[in-house]
């Protein structure tokens, strides 16, 4: 007998730095959540180690990095970094907050599939993450 | 599977992703890995929302790894049961392990299981326990007066009360209050700590001659205060439980629990199974019309599952 899987689309949402604005990562965090996944909230001032651990223990599908400092370009590359470091290279990556146009080719490069910035619509984020996420395959 | 049981975390944290979504390949993960269990520690915080379950869980991790143990700690948050999306949050309160090798934390949803755990929680505390940790923490949902659920999981039952929520009545209703092993009163530094304690104590010593009474410990977790005492009480409910020989009829009716939980959930699968979806809508909709009673439809439905 062939038992139907469950999976769920687990997503991270981490707002590494040192900026204590959280209500945007809160409002992407709800809006995933009433679109069915369930997601993981680890609260501000995370370090790259911290998320990246984080990523790993909850073993997710998708990690959202929010920031409104304007340090992402010091910050995402040591995320990125760490995560690698634990073998997290199958995770759908985005970001958002205040990153300028200017910045979009950087953290492409880096491995961020989108960047949504103000204004966004949540509607639009969770499509993305429904399209672009796999529950991924075992081992 | 190697690297399982090597202890690497990533190979854990996956396997537990397969347990949780209860397809094949996390049965046969589960089948490989159950004589492995059955040797940490499963100790169950209960209580309710805002009682300072998840602080309170990180502070005594915080003891237990001061003991050089280490620990597994499992979260579980309500899921939506509109959208079956979840916000896990238990996290936040245990930053100060995140980067700790000896303490791993795994958030889970309820999916709508009843009594304040997930419908997985046993398979998943057998996959931390098989992984070698000395202690299986399990934080519930914020629970109220009637999720029992957690005492056929746990070895121990730690029920967190806290000061201003009731009169003693309300402690005195059947339900939570007969599970617990040790009891907590947190967030002692509040006013009216001691004034529950006395209520506890009194209510306990009603309890029938010969019945072994639950220790109550005061705590202010946010604090780090009482928790050496907190893991002396279950240290105490654990000898307790080997030398009276409480320990083997615990783990059969633990057993019980769980081989009657899977079986339930197997029997219902192959009834839903049994009758396809428009016929199944199609016999409920007698009943919301009131030309069936639901009895009668269970009836049909598992009649023709021919069980």
């Amino acid at each position: 007998m062939t038992a139907p899987t469950t999976t769920k689309i687990r997503v991270l949402i981490a707002k590494p730095g040192l900026d204590g604005h959280d209500r945007g990562a809160k409002v992407v965090a709800r809006a995933l959540r009433d679109g069915g996944c369930e997601v993981i909230y680890t609260g501000i001032r995370q370090t790259p180690e911290m998320i990246a651990e984080a990523a790993l223990q909850e073993d997710v599908d998708v990690v959202g990095l929010s920031i409104l400092s304007g340090a992402h370009l010091e910050l995402f590359p040591r995320v990125i970094e760490e995560m690698k470091k634990r073998g997290l290279d199958d995770v759908l990556l985005f970001c958002g907050g205040i990153i300028p146009e200017d910045d979009t080719k950087a953290l492409e490069a880096l491995g961020f599939k989108a960047i949504f910035r103000p204004g966004t619509n949540t509607q639009d984020i969770v499509k993305f993450v429904y399209a672009n996420a796999h529950a991924h395959p075992q081992n | 599977m190697e690297r399982f049981l090597a202890g690497d975390r990533r190979a854990l944290a996956r396997i537990i992703s397969r347990v949780e979504a209860e397809g094949d390949d996390g049965r046969d993960y589960l089948r490989t890995l159950f004589p492995h269990s059955g040797k940490s520690h499963i100790i169950g915080l209960t209580g309710g929302a805002g009682s300072g379950k998840s602080t309170l869980t990180a502070a005594l991790t915080a003891e237990y790894r001061r003991r050089g143990k280490t620990v597994g700690i499992v979260a579980v948050d309500p899921s939506s049961p509109f959208t079956h999306g979840a916000i896990l949050g238990d996290r936040i309160r245990m930053q100060e392990h995140a980067l700790d090798p000896g303490v791993y934390v795994r958030s889970m949803a309820g999916r709508g299981a009843l009594g304040g755990l997930a419908p997985t929680i046993d398979s998943v505390v057998a996959v931390m326990d098989a992984f070698g940790f000395d202690y299986v923490l399990i934080e519930t949902v914020g629970a109220g007066q009637d999720e029992v659920e957690i005492a056929g999981t746990a070895l121990t039952t730690v029920l967190v009360n806290i000061p201003g929520t009731g009169d003693d009545i309300q402690a005195m209703k059947a339900g939570i209050l007969e599970i617990a092993d040790v009891l907590v009163v947190n967030k002692a530094d509040h006013p009216g700590a001691d004034i529950l304690v006395s209520q506890l104590r009194a209510l306990l010593s009603l309890a029938p001659h010969g019945q072994r009474r639950p220790p109550i410990v005061k705590t202010t977790a946010t604090k780090g205060e009482g928790l050496e005492q907190l893991a002396e009480a279950i240290e105490e409910h654990r000898d307790y439980l080997e030398q009276s020989g409480e320990m083997g009829k615990v783990r059969q009716a633990e057993a019980r629990h769980q081989v009657l939980g899977i079986a339930r959930q197997m029997l219902l699968e192959r009834i839903r199974h049994s009758m396809p979806e428009p016929e199944l809508e199609a016999l409920v909709a007698r009943v919301a019309a009131r030309e069936l009673d639901p009895l009668s439809a269970a009836e049909a439905l598992t009649g023709a599952g021919r069980l």
